[in-house]
């Protein structure tokens, strides 16, 4: 046996054993398989351009599909508030999945409960789920505020969430000036995006209006005081504490609605936390009064923003600001809406990240990239590919539709290296293989799952998007801001030049150009 | 005037749609803005309004165009008479699916693209009996805050104004939904005016309305009209007319209803001399065994 208790060998190695290679041949016969010159045949019929129009051509499969559910998003939107339990209408393997994708991507735990619903509760209502549910949540994790949102079971059977968190309160599960939020988020509308914005509304409305009819509504007070919405966001880290930075920079008193730096990274000191940091439930009621918000991704706010206007605050819609245009943007939004000038600190941050691009620009320059990813994501990205004079050719996005591509045109058609760039809305990652094959990139943007096109179609992955589950930490880096725009930069460049030293690397025939200076 | 928005539930076969599109035809006759929201997937809740079969359905268009975020309202809208505005949310074919979810998925469509502008009543037209979830969405909070049930002197019809009931008590403790008030559908049944009235007083509510039987109204709805259209002038209009302005001044008088058991329903019907008192020795015997022992 290759196995012994002397020298473990790991799954790696074992597998490769003579005794596993043999015994693996000897299953074939059982498997019934294609012959090979078949099976190379279709591969190879795959990558061509008639097998793509058949691919487009596709209604009613999705094949890898890149989003995830509303109620993953309501999570993500839920713990960005003090003391925060979220607290998902719905059975225990929904909830286990949200909290695996959201460990496994920030590498920290994710406090999160479900109201356990089975067959009975399928059959008679979640009604004693939410009660019991509520009432256990409360006594036993003491969380400030509960944010209830539901799942496709809890949706189809028609649960009212409004009804049973009164219902609940009465037969006592929780006290009645307790802070329960709920919003509806039926994982079979929309994507994750849909979730985050559903509950952000969801909390703003139980704040402001008057907490589910139990307290009157507040009125607004205009102050000076700006307002940050985040949306999703796999850097949402690294990205929060940079404009927490920008702000204090430039001297802004804000808020951030749904800010969960801290809590997807608590130090290990000893002290378990089950909750950190997070937008206190004092500044989510008195963001009211603030004089503007600001999302930081439009398509994660679509119902939120237009419900904040509706107050009084003016709102500006960015679209995840990557790159130095996009940040210009941000900052001078701030500036105008604060009266307050942009700090000389980040206008010299500015000129080095200028600096630095214009010293690697020989190599970004003219680059094909392919990019796929949330609505905003893609169009930041996009945007600051453009400025790099490299060529976004494919952008890609599941979740984004007619009005994401519309935004995606026009930005193509403000840069003359957009000339021959396409945008595929509501495609997934099925098509993107199609696309690389027939039209080939130089390099892939995109998640952890990209890493399978990557294999397949030899187009090398630049990891930026959500989840990254293969690779650890990048989630701590802003993306945003100059800063942010660096890191990008740099995350590119380092892929860019491993190619080079990948494809220069024989001895005697590529070798010639194996440079020590790129 | 504020928006108000009411529901008629009611056993199938009832007349629930002809009621309430006969009573909303002579509430627009009024000068209301009306838009009616048919909640059935048999999608017949708007075919007098609209001299139509059926109109097409949110559900269907949406399962045409791929997703309900790809419709218009002016594709699931349409008009008809006195300018009512008329839409129907459809759903699965009878044994598949889930119809409650589609009335869920329908009126969250139209709320969120604002079908509910500038009309002073929704009304919504719900199948039979509130079954599940969906199907009670209409009286869920901040949507209708009365509720018309339509019934007549059969037991049955009144069993199920009674399970009705149940299903508003349960969304009127914790929220603002109220029984409006029974509205008789007369069946020519033994007593039925006195039947229906105290039932409605047992269940804590009025009668508001008892529509009598008239053959007028299977002559407009085989041209499918209602008879405020077809026969303006008829004595069946003028009742249609008159429960309109009952319903009209009935805002605000809506009541938590007080369902009864099914015993009491039964004793109630027993008062009544409609069913006679049960001897326990005779259920479940056979005619040839009650002969013997007879």
């Amino acid at each position: 046996m290759p196995q012994n208790a002397e020298n473990v060998l790991d799954h790696f190695e074992l597998f490769r054993q003579p005794e596993y290679k043999e015994m693996f041949e000897k299953k074939k016969q059982f498997e019934n398989p294609t012959a090979d010159a078949e099976l190379e045949r279709v591969c190879e019929w795959t990558k061509t351009k008639d097998y793509r129009d058949k691919n487009f051509a596709r209604e009613a499969l999705t094949i890898n599909p890149a989003k995830a559910c509303q109620p993953l998003g309501a999570v993500f939107a839920a713990v960005g508030f003090e003391a925060t339990l979220p607290f998902v209408h719905g059975s225990q393997g929904c909830v286990a999945y949200y909290r695996s994708h959201f460990s496994r991507h920030f590498k920290e735990p994710t406090s999160c409960v479900s109201s356990s619903m089975t067959e009975d509760a399928a059959v008679f209502g979640g009604l004693n789920n939410m009660v019991d549910g509520l009432a256990n949540a409360y006594n036993m994790y003491k969380p400030k505020m509960i944010a209830v949102s539901t799942t496709c079971m809890a949706e189809v059977i028609g649960d009212d969430l409004n009804a049973f968190i009164k219902t609940a309160k009465e037969k006592g599960s929780v006290p009645a000036e307790f802070d329960v939020t709920f919003a509806h988020t039926p994982a079979f509308v929309g994507s994750h995006v849909t979730g985050y914005d559903n509950v952000m509304k969801g909390i703003l409305e139980h704040f402001w209006d008057g907490k589910a009819g139990t307290a009157p509504a507040l009125e607004r007070k205009p102050n000076e005081k700006i307002n940050l919405i985040g949306g999703f966001d796999g850097y949402t880290i690294g990205n929060l504490r940079e404009i927490k930075r920008v702000f204090a920079s430039m001297g802004v008193e804000y808020t951030i609605l749904g800010d969960a730096s801290d809590v997807w990274d608590t130090p290990t000191d000893g002290e378990f936390r089950m909750y950190d940091g997070g937008t206190t439930l004092e500044d989510a009621a008195n963001a009211l009064h603030a004089k503007a918000t600001i999302s930081m991704q439009q398509f994660c706010t679509e119902k939120t923003l237009p419900y904040i206007a509706g107050k009084g605050q003016e709102t500006v819609a960015l679209n995840f600001p990557v790159g130095v245009q996009a940040t210009d943007k941000f900052l001078m939004e701030l500036a105008r809406l604060t009266g307050k000038p942009i700090s000389a600190e980040l206008a010299k941050e500015r000129g080095r990240l200028v600096d630095a691009i214009a010293d690697s620009n020989a190599h970004i320059h003219g680059k094909k990239f392919a990019i796929y990813g949330d609505p905003d994501l893609t169009l930041g990205l996009a945007g600051f590919l453009l400025e790099l004079g490299a060529e976004p050719v494919h952008i890609l996005s599941t979740n984004g539709g007619k009005a994401w591509a519309a935004k995606v045109q026009e930005l193509f058609d403000s840069s003359p290296f957009g000339a021959n760039c396409h945008v595929y809305p509501n495609k997934d990652l099925w098509h993107m293989r199609s696309l690389l094959f027939t039209e080939p990139v130089d390099f892939l943007i995109g998640n952890t799952y990209g890493k399978y096109l990557e294999r397949d179609t030899g187009a090398p992955l630049i990891r930026i998007g959500f989840p990254i589950f293969d690779r650890h930490h990048h989630h701590r880096y802003p993306v945003w801001g100059y800063q942010g725009a660096l890191n990008v930069l740099v995350w590119i460049l380092d892929k860019i030049f491993d190619e080079m030293d990948h494809s220069t690397n024989e001895v005697g025939k590529t070798d010639y150009s194996f440079d020590i200076i790129r | 005037m504020a928006l108000r928005q009411i529901a008629f539930y009611g056993k199938g076969g009832i007349g629930k749609s002809t009621t309430s599109q006969n009573t909303l035809a002579a509430l627009a006759e009024l000068g209301k803005k009306i838009l009616i929201v048919g909640c059935d997937p048999k999608a017949d809740s708007t075919r007098l309004i609209l001299h139509a079969k059926a109109q097409d359905t949110i559900l269907s268009l949406a399962a045409e165009a791929g997703a309900v975020e790809d419709l218009e309202l002016e594709q699931v809208m349409r008009v008809g008479f006195q300018n009512i505005r008329c839409v129907e949310s459809g759903g699965p074919e009878p044994g598949v699916g889930c119809a409650g979810r589609g009335v869920i998925t329908a009126i969250n469509f139209l709320e969120e693209n604002g079908a509910y502008e500038g009309v002073d009543y929704v009304s919504y037209d719900v199948l039979g009996d509130v079954v599940c979830g969906g199907f009670a969405m209409p009286i869920r909070e901040n949507k209708a805050q009365e509720i018309y049930i339509v019934m007549s002197g059969e037991m049955m019809a009144m069993y199920a104004a009674n399970n009705i009931s149940k299903g508003i008590l349960k969304y009127a403790n914790s929220g603002g939904v109220r029984l409006g008030g029974l509205i008789c559908n007369e069946r020519q049944t033994d007593k039925e005016l006195e039947l229906a009235d105290s039932l409605a007083k047992r269940l804590g509510t009025q009668l508001i309305y008892f529509v009598p039987r008239d053959n007028v109204v299977q002559h407009a709805e085989l041209r499918r009209m209602t008879v405020v259209e077809y026969a303006p002038n008829s004595k069946q209009a003028e009742h249609y007319r008159t429960l309109a302005k009952k319903i009209d001044a009935n805002v605000g008088n809506g009541v938590i209803p007080t369902p009864i058991t099914m015993d009491e329903l039964e004793d109630l019907l027993m008062e009544h001399g409609v069913l006679d008192a049960i001897d326990e020795s005779q259920v479940g015997k056979k005619a040839d065994e009650l002969a013997v022992t007879a």
